[in-house]
């Protein structure tokens, strides 16, 4: 091959790759929906910012399984970490100011998520289920027993949330904490949809299809790994701070089994490998439970679980496939 | 102490008991059945309506805790387990996580929430002193019972017919149908019968490990180190494992109390990065 070709070769991935990282229109519609709820339901802003949380901890569930195909059921572990490292903060006194709060809430977060990559490197998918697992577990059980610095079972309380930016104090009706969830949702969205279409994204892509492979041609499969799931955390532990300042409350269950397992319910209902699968999922999942819970509170989880057996069984590309609109062109190769 | 160590060792052969079948059903099938639980959880409440509402004797009341979740588990295995060998394992995980919530839900509305106990024989309760060492009647039967299972379950395995298909099937699927043994059907059976002995060491278990409709999100983790630590090529692995697992968490909880499980989780983590395929495994995991 020579020069000339190799040149025109690159600028016709290059080309290609900018078209599939193109905004299309639904997804404008998307946001501008989105930020049209701030001015239109402003009796449903609680809700909504649930929902915002909701989806941006699923968006980083969703880094995880969709792009790099690792399977966890402990994600909470995360979301945990950076629920109690945001309401530790405040309640000391140690950063007071929420958005540098969240930042450093999510760095934790990311460290953790650093350090237990390694042991998700190893061995089957049984192997990672059971060590994410196992890291969440181990991090409620040392919540539980510093009852002193974290409340233990009662829950962390005396969490009380200075202004966001110095100017805008949380309020009651949720409207300033629905905002700035949602801002914080759009940047990291942002962030996030940059590095799935940098050349990161797509070795991820590759080595998710075959990681054998994706060695062969010279990408570092570990370092990858490494790399996505500290990613991951940290977008994770972010939502967790969230959670925490939004409510000004954090307790044990942050850590629980069944917010990974629903995690995996929304992430499923929306759809993954497409960034939107989360969000979508979020907004599905809370009407959802809104509808069924009120029909019947107590059981509630049956209806989950038939909605999870129902996806398998049915197959989940094609319960997905309405979500083409927004996966474009990408979605249909 | 002794009495911690036989505590220990009950908990760990009813956990033996809960989980081999489990690990059978990863074994030959590379199936990750997290719903392994609410079979144990149908065994359990089998015996505690037949001892408690209809009055049945708990010996005639412990086969029928065998049989009706082999039954359940041999019906649901053909209807709708089968379609997901093929699938990954998110697939699976999604699945029998689905069917956990379901099963959780189920019982909480048709036997409530609360904690739940089978009604011993008088002749089961109490202790006995064997050499200035007391023992609960109701735990030595457990070890008799699980170690009686235990010993069968090796023979047949190693002895049988069956046993050797079995085990032909687990290391290699393909070769084993490709020499003419029907691998679904050997599954189906196997499935069912670890689905009834998971129903019977919740049956003998209530009294133990406590019964209510959280069951089988609470011990779900204990099966699975059971699997994961014990390999899933042998009997020997799996009972090594569940001992190991029991007589740690008993002692953990009886010694140091503050930690709670957050020791065994530890040692579960710690094992499992040393060798990812299980304690005794003879092959890498696939």
């Amino acid at each position: 091959m020579n020069r000339a070709d190799s040149a025109g070769l690159a600028s016709r991935v290059a080309q290609h790759l900018a078209r599939r990282a193109r905004w299309r229109a639904p997804e404008i519609l998307f946001w501008l929906a989105a930020a049209a709820t701030l001015f239109a339901l402003p009796g449903k802003h609680l809700i909504l910012a649930e929902i915002a949380i909701l989806g941006l901890f699923a968006l980083s569930l969703d880094l995880l399984l969709g792009y790099a195909g690792i399977i966890s059921l402990g994600h909470a572990a995360f979301f945990g970490f950076g629920a109690y490292a945001a309401g530790l903060f405040s309640k000391h006194g140690l950063i007071a100011e929420p958005v540098l709060a969240l930042l450093a809430a999510g760095a934790i977060a990311a460290a953790l998520g650093f350090a237990t990559s390694f042991l998700v490197l190893r061995g089957s998918d049984l192997t990672r289920l059971m060590v994410t697992l196992g890291v969440a577990l181990v991090l409620r059980e040392l919540a539980n027993r510093f009852d002193g610095l974290t409340g233990g079972a009662d829950g962390l309380q005396g969490v009380v949330m200075a202004p966001v930016l110095g100017r805008f104090a949380f309020d009651i009706g949720g409207h300033v904490g629905y905002a700035y969830s949602l801002a914080v949702l759009f940047v990291l969205f942002l962030v996030a949809r940059r590095i799935v279409h940098s050349p990161f994204g797509l070795a991820l892509g590759s080595l998710k299809g075959n990681p054998l492979r994706a060695a062969a041609i010279g990408i570092p499969v570990n370092g990858r790994l490494v790399g996505i799931y500290t990613f991951a955390a940290g977008y994770a532990g972010i939502a967790g701070a969230l959670l925490t300042q939004v409510t000004q409350f954090c307790s044990l269950d942050v850590f629980s089994f069944e917010r990974s397992a629903d995690l995996l319910v929304v992430l499923i209902l929306g759809g993954t490998g497409y960034l939107y699968g989360g969000l979508i999922g979020a907004v599905l999942f809370k009407l959802m439970q809104d509808w069924l819970a009120a029909m019947t509170p107590q059981y509630w989880q049956f209806w989950v679980g038939l909605v999870l057996v129902a996806v398998v069984l049915v197959g989940r590309e094609r319960m997905t496939a309405w979500t083409g609109v927004i996966r474009g062109s990408s979605g249909a190769r | 102490m002794l009495t911690i160590l036989i505590d220990g060792i009950a908990y760990g052969m009813l956990l033996f008991v809960l989980a081999c079948g489990l690990s059978v059903t990863l074994g030959l099938m590379n199936f990750i059945n997290l719903a392994h639980g609410a079979f144990a959880m149908a065994g359990g409440y089998v015996a505690v309506v037949l001892v408690n509402r209809v009055g049945l004797s708990f010996w005639l009341a412990l086969p029928l805790a065998f049989v009706i979740p082999a039954i359940i588990g041999a019906m649901m295995e053909r209807t709708l387990y089968r379609h997901l060998y093929a699938r990954s394992h998110l697939d699976q995980v999604l699945f029998t996580v689905g069917l956990v919530f379901m099963s959780v839900a189920a019982v909480d509305y048709t036997m409530g929430s609360q904690q739940v106990f089978v009604q011993l024989p008088a002749m089961l309760q109490g202790q006995f002193s064997f050499q200035g060492v007391g023992v609960g009647r109701y735990r030595l039967l457990i070890i008799v019972v699980c170690g009686v299972l235990a010993v069968a379950l090796q023979a047949i395995l190693v002895r049988t017919h069956f046993g050797s298909r079995l085990r032909a099937a687990v290391d290699d699927a393909r070769t084993a149908r490709g020499l003419g043994i029907n691998v679904n059907a050997v599954f189906a059976l196997t499935f069912a019968v670890g689905s009834g002995l998971a129903g019977l060491g919740g049956a003998l278990g209530a009294e133990i490990l406590g019964l209510d409709p959280q069951f089988p999100l609470k011990f779900m983790i204990y099966f699975l180190i059971v699997v994961a630590v014990g390999g899933t090529s042998s009997v020997t692995g799996p009972l090594l494992a569940s001992l190991f697992l029991g007589i740690g968490d008993v002692a953990g909880k009886y010694y140091v109390p503050k930690l709670g499980a957050f020791a065994i989780y530890t040692i579960m983590i710690a094992v499992l990065i040393w060798r990812p395929y299980g304690l005794l495994s003879r092959h890498r995991g696939r």
